[in-house]
């Protein structure tokens, strides 16, 4: 196989060559960080190199399939979004507060892909504390677009995408907490799944908003979110809102049939307000899932256009008082020369926050304080129940629901910045899902001008295996997600 | 103007568990700084909570100790401030729904009477960390070794009326912990720590005046003597038409007055919330149920039992009775030596004087409550007078021995049998004439004053081994005349 | 304009923020943008609905109670800004 296939091959072909000892994981590992430093300079997806861990990472697997072990995962090059603490290696949550801090834990989710025998080659850029659209607001600046340069991979998994998209890594982790994994997916034309809340760990990922937040799988295929999710997944003691469920084979779920699925297609997804184009490619995508035997079944989400505003209340809220913890006195950045303590307060939060970081911590403060708490706070949080509601009743008369991942294709740098709110409506169509606590995922769904399309997926809570299994079909009639940028034909 | 003190109470209580309410580290006090603080009671990044089982079971037990209602659901909230020695910038703690609620406590105050506190309602939350002001020149230290360490904060309706309800309160808290033993209640080492709210109105009104908030008080005493400064302080203002600013203020014990605390200027807006890393607590009746059977006897009802089983005064039963150890003690040395009066008598009288004067504890009491009642059965059988029991109690606290070991060594038995009394008796009438014949010739009150004169004699011939009231028995008789 | 420059003010004291005077007229401007989209909820009757904090009102799991992290005092406090003889250092506070 071509540098270029290995590259952009799926981690279950990968490790057919593996076992068949056609390719070493040195040989990818070595592979993999070439077109880290070859492209890095002008996608600035990856912020940490650890070219030494990996390479001894790589020779281990190699060990395992020399002796006939290795299992799906084992040797495959993995990136990790740097929001996952590492042990001894610098995690900074895309952030100036954490630039140069290095957990001494490990967080569940890279200790169980680790046991997995992932080759971890490094850690990806992100939005700053996962608030963004747009990986813009990362203090180590913006993350491009691997299939246009001038245009933002989205967020707040933008690193993870763009690196993914380019080429690498096999597999990226991600986070979501109201479309962080599916937006970028769509934007950079992969698969990226948020689980059901509960079902992977959060102990160990540095903490936006507690009631939202989901690691999820990024990969090339349906198939490889499957084998990832099923490695991530499970019970965990130290998280007391992770699920006690079995993590089960998700792959078995791939068996291709989606005769008699039932797909909802919510009427407030598909109105005039959908971009004609976008809106083309999902009617395409659809289309073949109802060829392989689907059911398309309009229905009715009447509280959806409510999510935003509830979103926008409860996700900052429960992030200003998750931040309260960066104060400069035990970890992360402190200003030079504290006064006093206010002042140790004042200028370290001040000067280690980006501006929508503050921005959202205002918000959310304001949400929560005296005689606005009522009002914002408890109000969403009754929204929040009804918008749930909107989903378990829609779920009575269908399997799956179907949509845009995103409004629209991957756009400019800048272009929307001067209106927050703007930003914040990029993820119209996910952010109802984190509410309601559902897994939902992004399959690439066809270029609109040469740019991504991702049509989303939004399951029953615990049930990844039926989404998954709707994309896999899907791919495995169209070959959108086979689709990568040029990567050859720009400078380094 | 007369002005009558209305108070209510806070008390923050120190659960011993044996780790933290949220995390696996230990709860042991004195450890060098940061030793017992791991990353999630450092609120490192990507830490979460989890519960520990036995601060929720201490947590029920109070609640069925002062028979409050348990929350079916109670569910945690963030109370969200800045400062140093809270390393989240929010204490997890339950401000919605807490996991007790209302109930009523019974408190016993000096003279035996009953006095009922409204307990509004009791909730778990994490201790602080500490500052450490004094070391350092130019910085404070933080130590965060108590971050985490589980709190029942038990609050009361403002029911007080005088300082002694206070601290009667305090006192039969701190009993009541102790028999539970969720707690070892104690004020100077801060695993009971107690804040008072205190207003003044005119005696009669039924309206709350401004309330301050008195903290860090830490003994009972000063207790007593903060409430009645910041009464003084605060009638003080009143009287000259003054008006009071609701306010933090710290006792000050060196001087004996309360002080504004400066540090609770800024106006704290705490922003409750529930905390969404942790889920509601459930607790059905079945759980209830079984914390209840296990629940120790509590000390209302061991009062109860020591009046009506061993037919101890009140008294002496409120004095035994808050002090566990001393309790059981108490119930070892009644049960063996069959004599629980007496048994009562001698551990409130010689034993607690011997206690303190050595400055010791009933645990670390050298007479075992066995070698107590084997005295006390020795008076009881008549082998050992009153008036030598003193020695042998003496020789036990020395560690002499058993009492029948002492007796014996000393020869100290006494004297009982008649004959051996007799033959005393006589010496002293026969070596006595002249006494023998005033006393036969005085009126009945002067012949009781002069009996005094022959005991006196046959206790200094016995060397104090004659049993008293055989003795009066039979010198009675041959005092008057009969052999 | 939903919220004025004060609160605004107030609101950063609260989360210990400080806001300069030249940025003080735009994040204002910006922090009302976002007001504006989420006052938008009180549109919505919400009479007798249970708050949701958790997606799956799942009910919280007990640990036992035992002792499970030693001394991890030196891996944990490399990272810390200022410290010493073990104690996390802040500027003097006077209580």
């Amino acid at each position: 196989m071509s540098d270029t296939a290995l590259l952009t091959a799926s981690a279950s072909e990968l490790h057919q060559m593996l076992k068949a000892r056609a390719v070493s994981s040195e040989e990818l590992t070595r592979l993999f960080l070439q077109q880290i430093e070859a492209h890095n300079g002008s996608l600035n997806a990856v912020l940490t190199v650890c070219a030494d861990q990996a390479m001894a990472d790589a020779r281990a697997a190699d060990r395992q399939f020399s002796n006939g072990e290795g299992t799906v995962l084992t040797g495959i090059p993995l990136l990790h979004k740097d929001i996952f603490c590492t042990r001894g290696i610098r995690t900074t949550c895309g952030s100036r507060m954490l630039e140069n801090f290095v957990p001494a834990y490990d967080a569940t989710v890279v200790a169980k892909l680790k046991a997995a025998g992932v080759v971890m080659l490094g850690k990806c850029n992100m939005d700053e504390f996962a608030m963004g659209s747009s990986n813009e607001t990362s203090y180590f600046g913006p993350v491009k677009n691997p299939w246009d340069t001038r245009c933002v991979p989205g967020g707040s998994s933008g690193g993870s995408a763009a690196a993914l998209a380019a080429g690498m890594a096999t597999l990226v982790t991600g986070t979501d907490t109201g479309g962080s994994i599916r937006q970028p997916a769509s934007l950079c034309g992969i698969t990226g799944l948020k689980p059901t809340y509960g079902r992977v760990s959060r102990l160990g990922i540095i903490a936006f908003a507690s009631s939202l937040d989901q690691a999820g799988p990024m990969a090339r295929t349906a198939e490889d979110c499957a084998h990832m999710l099923a490695a991530m997944s499970g019970i965990d003691p130290g998280d007391s809102t992770s699920a006690d469920l079995p993590a089960p084979d998700f792959s078995a779920a791939l068996t291709g049939d989606i005769q008699g699925l039932r797909i909802g297609l919510p009427k407030q997804y598909f109105n005039d307000d959908l971009d004609p184009a976008v809106s083309e490619q999902i009617s395409k995508a659809l289309s073949h899932l109802e060829a392989a035997g689907a059911k398309l079944i309009e229905i009715d989400l009447p509280h959806s256009h409510y999510a935003i505003a509830t979103y926008y209340v409860i996700a900052p809220a429960e992030a200003s008082a998750n931040l309260a913890r960066y104060d400069g006195v035990r970890f992360g950045y402190r200003c030079e020369n504290p006064a006093d303590l206010e002042d140790l307060y004042l200028r370290s939060r001040s000067e280690g926050f980006g501006e929508e970081v503050q921005r959202r911590i205002l918000v959310g403060t304001y949400a929560l304080s005296a005689g606005f708490y009522d009002a914002y706070f408890n109000k969403a949080q009754q929204v929040r129940r009804i918008i749930s509601e909107d989903f378990r009743q829609a779920f009575t008369a269908v399997d799956v629901i179907a949509g845009p991942s995103a409004p629209g294709v991957a756009f400019q740098f800048g272009a929307k910045q001067k209106d927050p709110v703007s930003m914040y409506m990029e993820d119209i169509y996910t952010l109802a899902v984190n509410l309601a606590g559902l897994p939902g995922l992004s399959t690439p769904a066809g270029l609109v001008n040469g740019m991504p399309v991702g049509l989303q997926l939004i399951g029953k809570a615990f049930d990844e295996g039926t989404i998954l299994n709707a994309a896999h079909r899907l791919q495995l009639d169209t070959d959108w997600h086979r689709a990568t940028p040029d990567m050859g034909g720009r400078a380094a | 103007m007369s002005w009558e003190m209305v108070m209510g109470l806070e008390v923050h209580l120190q659960l011993a568990t044996r780790s933290k309410i949220f995390s696996g580290s230990a709860t042991q006090f004195g450890a060098s700084p940061n030793v017992q603080a791991d990353a999630v009671d450092l609120g490192m990044p990507g830490m979460l909570p989890v519960l520990n089982e036995e601060a929720v079971r201490y947590a029920v037990m109070f609640g069925l100790g002062i028979g409050a209602r348990i929350g079916e659901r109670s569910v945690f909230d963030r109370k969200n401030y800045f400062y140093p020695d809270l390393p989240k910038g929010y204490q997890v703690s339950q401000f919605f729904a807490p996991i007790v609620c209302e109930g009523t406590f019974e408190v016993p105050l000096e003279g035996g009477s009953l006095f009922p506190v409204r307990i509004t309602r009791a909730h778990l939350e994490e201790d602080a960390g500490k500052s450490v002001h004094d070391i350092f020149a130019h910085e404070t230290g933080i130590d965060l070794n108590r971050a985490g360490t589980p709190l029942l904060e038990i609050v009361t309706e403002p029911d007080f009326r005088s300082a002694e309800q206070a601290v009667a309160y305090l006192k039969a808290l701190h009993s009541l912990v102790t028999y539970l033993g969720i707690s070892d209640g104690n004020m100077a080492e801060g695993s009971m720590r107690c804040d008072i709210n205190i207003s003044l109105r005119p005696a009669g009104s039924d309206e709350l005046g401004t309330r301050t908030e008195i903290k860090n008080v830490n003994s009972f005493r000063f207790v007593e003597r903060a409430i009645y400064s910041e009464y003084e302080r605060q009638a003080d203002i009143l009287d000259a038409g003054g008006s009071i600013t609701q306010e933090t203020r710290l006792y000050d014990a060196e001087r004996n007055q309360t002080r504004s605390m400066r540090s609770k200027e800024v106006a704290n807006d705490y922003r409750y919330f529930p905390e969404p890393d942790l889920l509601p607590i459930v607790i059905d009746a079945a759980y209830i149920d079984h914390v209840r059977s296990a629940l120790p006897e509590l000390p209302g009802a061991k009062r109860e039992r020591f009046v009506r089983d061993y037919g101890l005064t009140e008294y002496d039963a409120a004095l035994l009775v808050p002090n566990h150890a001393l309790a059981t003690y108490f119930e070892a040395v009644a049960t063996t030596s069959r004599a629980p009066k007496a048994a009562a008598n001698w551990i409130l009288g010689d034993l607690s004087g011997a206690l303190n004067r050595s400055e010791l504890t009933i645990e670390s009491c050298p007479i075992s409550p066995e070698r107590l009642a084997g005295l006390i059965l020795r008076i009881e059988d008549g082998t050992l007078s009153s008036k030598l029991a003193k020695q042998v109690f003496d020789a036990l606290w020395e560690g002499e021995g058993e009492a029948d070991e002492i007796i014996a060594q000393r020869g100290l038995q006494q004297v009982s049998d008649t004959g051996a009394l007799e033959a005393l008796v006589d010496e002293v009438i026969a070596q006595n004439p002249d006494q023998v014949a005033q006393y036969r010739a005085a009126d009945e009150a002067k012949q009781k004053k002069l009996s005094g004169f022959f005991v006196g004699q046959i206790m200094k011939a016995s060397k104090g081994q004659a049993n008293p009231q055989r003795l009066n028995e039979l010198l009675l008789k041959k005092l008057q005349g009969q052999s | 304009m939903p919220v004025s420059q004060d609160d605004v003010e107030k609101v950063a004291l609260l989360a210990r923020l400080t806001i300069s005077e030249s940025s003080l007229n735009e994040v204002t401007e910006r922090f009302g943008r976002v007001l504006d989209l989420v006052n938008e909820l009180n549109s919505i009757n919400t009479d007798s609905i249970v708050p949701m904090s958790n997606p799956h009102d799942m009910t919280q799991r007990l640990r036992p109670d035992t002792i499970t992290r030693e001394d991890q005092r030196e891996a944990l406090m490399a990272s810390a800004p200022a410290q010493e003889q073990g104690y996390f250092l802040v500027p003097k506070v006077i209580d």
